[in-house]
Formats: structure tokens, sequence, C-alpha cells
């Protein structure tokens, strides 16, 4: 049975009303619930201008965007953003509150929730995240990984079925990252669709499978990391730059019969360690 | 020469009840390109910080050691402006340091600070827009630029004082990866052509292990690895790994994929195009044999 559709965005024009000049020109997008998807291109692509649209932030100018078939145009932001949470990218525009669990529990007492339920469930989710000792002290406080992670504790909470994250990796170091993995699956794994937005091509090639590109506010490619991120055509129009095991793979392609997803470091070292003890 | 001696340095930012650095020493001969990384919170900006002197001066708090440029200028006994010929510094986001119209009134802002005279500005203005090769900005204003393009008029304004050490802290962090290999192509050519002494502090290892000549590890406040790229990247994985710093793939290969009875023989590919080399290599030896 196929699975239902998360997001489907069809002949999406966009632009401000101010200006001339399209930011989005005719994406067609189709995200199943359940996935986890990478949207990726050079800063400017129109990559954030997509994902303020899956929670009604923005309308289309021309086509539609459904979530889970609710079209955007006929539904509040308020509605949207209860099926589709939002983490920017710099944390200091989206924290406020005075303590970790406040910022945590806001969006739950604007749901109406009982205080109660809601610190029990803002106190679960602070506990998945890693940030349960720091309940009483101010957002502010936080190392910059930390803050990210409060971001996105504060979405988690009130459940939504579709996780779009604005660059999480930028200014993260290498343990931070695989922390930021982790937390994916994890969600994923509960049933949820992860969207990630960056311009971090490692990060991808180690964790993500299905990758949509865009340059110039259009769709260039969508496939599989393995194709999209090797493409040179497709990096340079998008101002990417090749994985490093990608570009290795390329250059060894003639002798050397890559099967399964290469970009992934032990099955790149599988690979070529049987091609090299082959006679 | 040497360029900064950094010798027991200890600090701890006012209101924090950690030390961010806990006795350090370091030191970096003239024209060294040195690359700084450790995970978030090691201390890494705060040792970029006592080298041009914001600490003392500007951050406050407890402050131990000393820090001594070109073995007579004692950072915590000179005054901000003063090291500014002396050391620049570039910062994570370009926005925060450029506040003029236009990237040649920029780049003249901290050479007016200065006090030098209208001709020798002029002529150090078109010497640095040459230099980083961003001649066709001049009119612009830094608004209108790209992340990576502002990053280099920010690099030229400090280039423009004629910094004897230039001081980057994570320039990339906040640049596409296109613009990114851009910044740090500009710096090796500066190299090239300056003989500057470059400390860069960067999490993306694998676009300066190739570049730099030194690489240096933070944890902890501390100073952990001070080696060769070649040294760190095949004899510390281990221990890079365990606190979370990323080694470039080309060397992880490399490690597992073969084994040397000779160490000396090993030498870590920090390219593709080395490591697709060093596959080749092996795979017609192990025909041969």
């Amino acid at each position: 049975m196929p699975r239902r559709l998360a997001i489907e965005v069809k002949n999406l024009w966009f632009k401000y009303p101010e200006s001339e000049e399209w930011v989005l020109k005719d994406i067609n997008l189709e995200i199943e619930e359940g996935e986890i998807v990478a949207i990726m291109g050079e800063n400017g692509a129109g990559k954030t201008t997509l994902i303020k649209h899956f929670n009604g932030l923005l309308k289309p100018v021309k086509g539609y965007v459904k979530v889970f078939g609710l079209d955007t145009r006929e539904h509040t932001v308020a509605e949207l953003a209860r099926r589709v949470g939002l983490v920017f990218q710099n944390p200091d525009h989206q924290i406020f509150a005075s303590t970790v669990l406040e910022e945590t529990m806001f969006a739950l007492k604007n749901f109406g929730w009982d205080l109660k339920k809601a610190e029990e469930r803002a106190v679960k989710i602070l506990k998945e995240l890693g940030l349960y000792k720091y309940i009483h002290t101010s957002p502010f406080m936080l190392s910059g990984g930390e803050k990210k992670r409060l971001t996105i504790a504060s979405v988690l909470v009130y459940d939504p079925d579709i996780l779009v994250l604005d660059e999480p990796t930028v200014g993260q170091d290498y343990g931070q990252k695989r922390r930021f993995a982790e937390i994916i699956y994890r969600i994923n794994r509960e049933g949820k669709t992860v969207i990630v937005v960056t311009h971090d091509v490692e990060f991808v090639a180690d964790y993500i499978d299905h990758v949509i590109v865009m340059a110039k506010g259009k769709i260039v490619a969508e496939g599989n990391s393995t194709e999209v991120l090797c493409n040179d055509e497709v990096m340079k129009e998008a101002r990417l730059l090749m994985p490093q095991l990608g570009l290795a793979a390329l250059m060894l392609r003639k002798h050397v019969e890559f099967r399964g997803n290469f970009l992934r470091l032990p099955i790149f070292i599988k690979e070529v360690r049987r091609w090299l003890n082959d006679a | 020469m040497r360029a900064i001696r950094i010798e027991g340095v200890s600090f701890k930012y006012r209101g924090s009840s950690e030390w961010a650095l806990k006795d350090v020493d370091l030191e970096v001969e003239e024209g060294e390109y040195v690359l700084i990384t450790g995970p978030s919170g090691c201390g890494k900006t705060t040792l970029c910080r006592c080298i041009n002197g914001l600490i003392p001066h500007f951050y406050e708090g407890e402050y131990k050691g000393d820090v001594v440029l070109f073995e007579e200028i004692e950072v915590s006994k000179y005054e901000p402006y003063q090291l500014a010929p002396i050391v620049g510094m570039v910062f994570q986001d370009p926005e925060s340091q450029l506040l003029m119209s236009s990237v040649e009134r920029e780049i003249a802002f901290g050479l007016e600070n200065l006090g030098i005279d209208r001709d020798e500005m002029r002529r150090r203005v078109e010497w640095a827009l040459k230099l980083l090769g961003i001649e066709h900005l001049r009119n612009k204003a830094p608004y209108e630029l790209s992340g990576g393009e502002q990053q280099k008029v920010a690099i030229a304004s400090v280039i423009a004082m004629r910094p004897r050490i230039l001081v980057l802290d994570e320039p990339t962090a906040n640049l596409d990866p296109a613009s990114s290999l851009d910044v740090i192509n500009v710096l090796s050519d500066l190299k090239r052509k300056l003989n500057i002494t470059i400390i860069i502090v960067e999490h993306r290892l694998n676009l300066l292990a190739p570049i730099v000549n030194r690489v240096v590890v933070m944890d902890k406040g501390r100073i952990i690895i001070d080696e060769s790229p070649e040294e760190v990247f095949l004899r510390k994985v281990d221990m890079l790994e365990k606190i979370g710093v990323e080694v470039p793939k080309t060397c992880l290969v490399y490690r597992k994929l073969f084994e040397f009875e000779n160490e000396e023989e090993m030498k870590p590919p920090f390219s593709p195009e080395d490591l697709v080399q060093v596959i080749l290599n092996a795979k017609k030896v192990s025909n041969r044999s």
C-alpha cells in the first residue's frame, strides 16, 4: 500500500509582494510520511523560502502546497504548525523564555494544555535530548549546540508529524552533528517525517539517503544521495562540493564496481577491500 | 623568529565557575600556518582572544600567564589598538565586523583609526582589494554581498593594516561549501605572497588538513595534541574521534584499509585524488606479488 503523502508541492511559484523577482520557480515535490529527506543548495537558493511554505508562514503565489492533504492556502499557520514543526537556523531568533522548562512548555501553554501535563511532557522531551539538567537554567546560558537542541525540544514537545530543521549542523562540531543524526533517526523511528535543510554535504553523505537539490529557486535534482551528490553537473550548478568518498568512488569506478551506498565509510571500505583482494 | 609565545596562560570569564583555559603553553614561529581545532567549548576562541589582546583588555575575568609577540610585545601591557597592526582578527560572522557603507570605506576604516596618511591609505586599500581579488566589489555596500564575499572584505580590511599575524576564528562556519573553499584558497594565496603567520580555528578539517603545517587540538581548556597534520590524522585518530573531532574520511579509509609493517611508510592522503592513487598503487603491488 502506498504511504500517505506528508508534503505535496505542485507548480509552486513564489515572490515577495514588493519584488519583481521569483524566489521559487515552479517547484514540484512529494515527500512521503516517515521519510528522511535532505533539501540542499547554497545560501540564497530558496531552501528556507520553500520550507516556510510547509507550515503556511508563506502562501504560494501560484500553485499549491498540501500538508497531509490540507491545502495551506485554506488553513491558518496555527492549524498547520501543529502538524509541521519548523526549527530555524539561529536559535537566538527562537528562544525568549526565562528558563529552559518555560521555553519548552511555551507552545503547550498556547495550545491550552493543563500545566501539570505540559510540564510532564516537557520534562520527558528534555530528558530525551539531554537537557534535563538545565531545566531551571536560562536558555541564554546554554552553549550553541545546547541552544539548538532546546529549539528542537520546544518543537518536538507538541508532537508534530513533520519536523523541519533549517541548517541544524552550521557551527556545530563533529560530536554534536553525530548527536543530531541520532535524534533525527530516533524521531523518524517514531514515525515522523524529517526534512533537513542543509548545505553540509558530508553530513548528508553520512546520514541521509533521499536528497533534493535546489539552485536559484528551482529544484535541479532529486534522488538517492549516491546519484545526486556524485553528479558533477548538479553539484556545480548548486555550488556544492562533492563528498570526499563520492569523488574517490567516481575516480575508482573504472576499476571497482561499487554496490550499496558507497558514501558511507564502512561500505566504501568493504567494496574497495573486495576489489583489492580479487585476483 | 618566534611570532607567538604563550606561557602558562589560564583564563576564567567573570561570572563563570570554570576555567576556559588551563595552563596553556604554545609557541608559534613566524610564517607558520597553524590550525586550532577541538569540540565546542574547548577554549579555542578564548585562546585567540588572548593572542589579540581582547583578553585581558576587553573580556573581564581572572587571567594568569604571559602572551608575548615577536619576543618583545607583552600583550597584557599593550592596548588593543596598539596590537591591531600586529595581530589581525577575523571572526565567524562577517556581518558583525562590517559597518561602513562601501567596501572601499570599510577597508579604509581600520587605517583611518591607525592615523595613516591619505596617500598611503589609498595605496593600501588598492593593495588589499587586489590581493583578495575583490576589486570589482569596491563600491558595493557590505550588506549587498554574499557571505563569502563579506568574509573576504573582512579579511581585506584586516590585511590592509599589514598585521604580522592573522587570527581567524571559524571564518567559514556560516558559509556554504563553495564559498568556504573560496575563502580558504584566498588564505593560502595570502600565506604564499606575504609569509604571514596564520592561526585558524576550524571544525571542517578536510579543507584545511592538506594546507596547514601544524594542527593543535584542544579539549576542556587544554592543548592535548600539537603535531603535523600527517602525525595527527594517522596516529591520533582514536583520540580525535573520542573527543568528537572530525577526521577527514580519506584518512579514515587509509587507516582501516591498509596495515603497514613499517609505520614510517605511512602517509595519510588528505584528498580523494591522493587516496585513489594509494589504492591503485596497492592493487599494482598485490598483483605483482
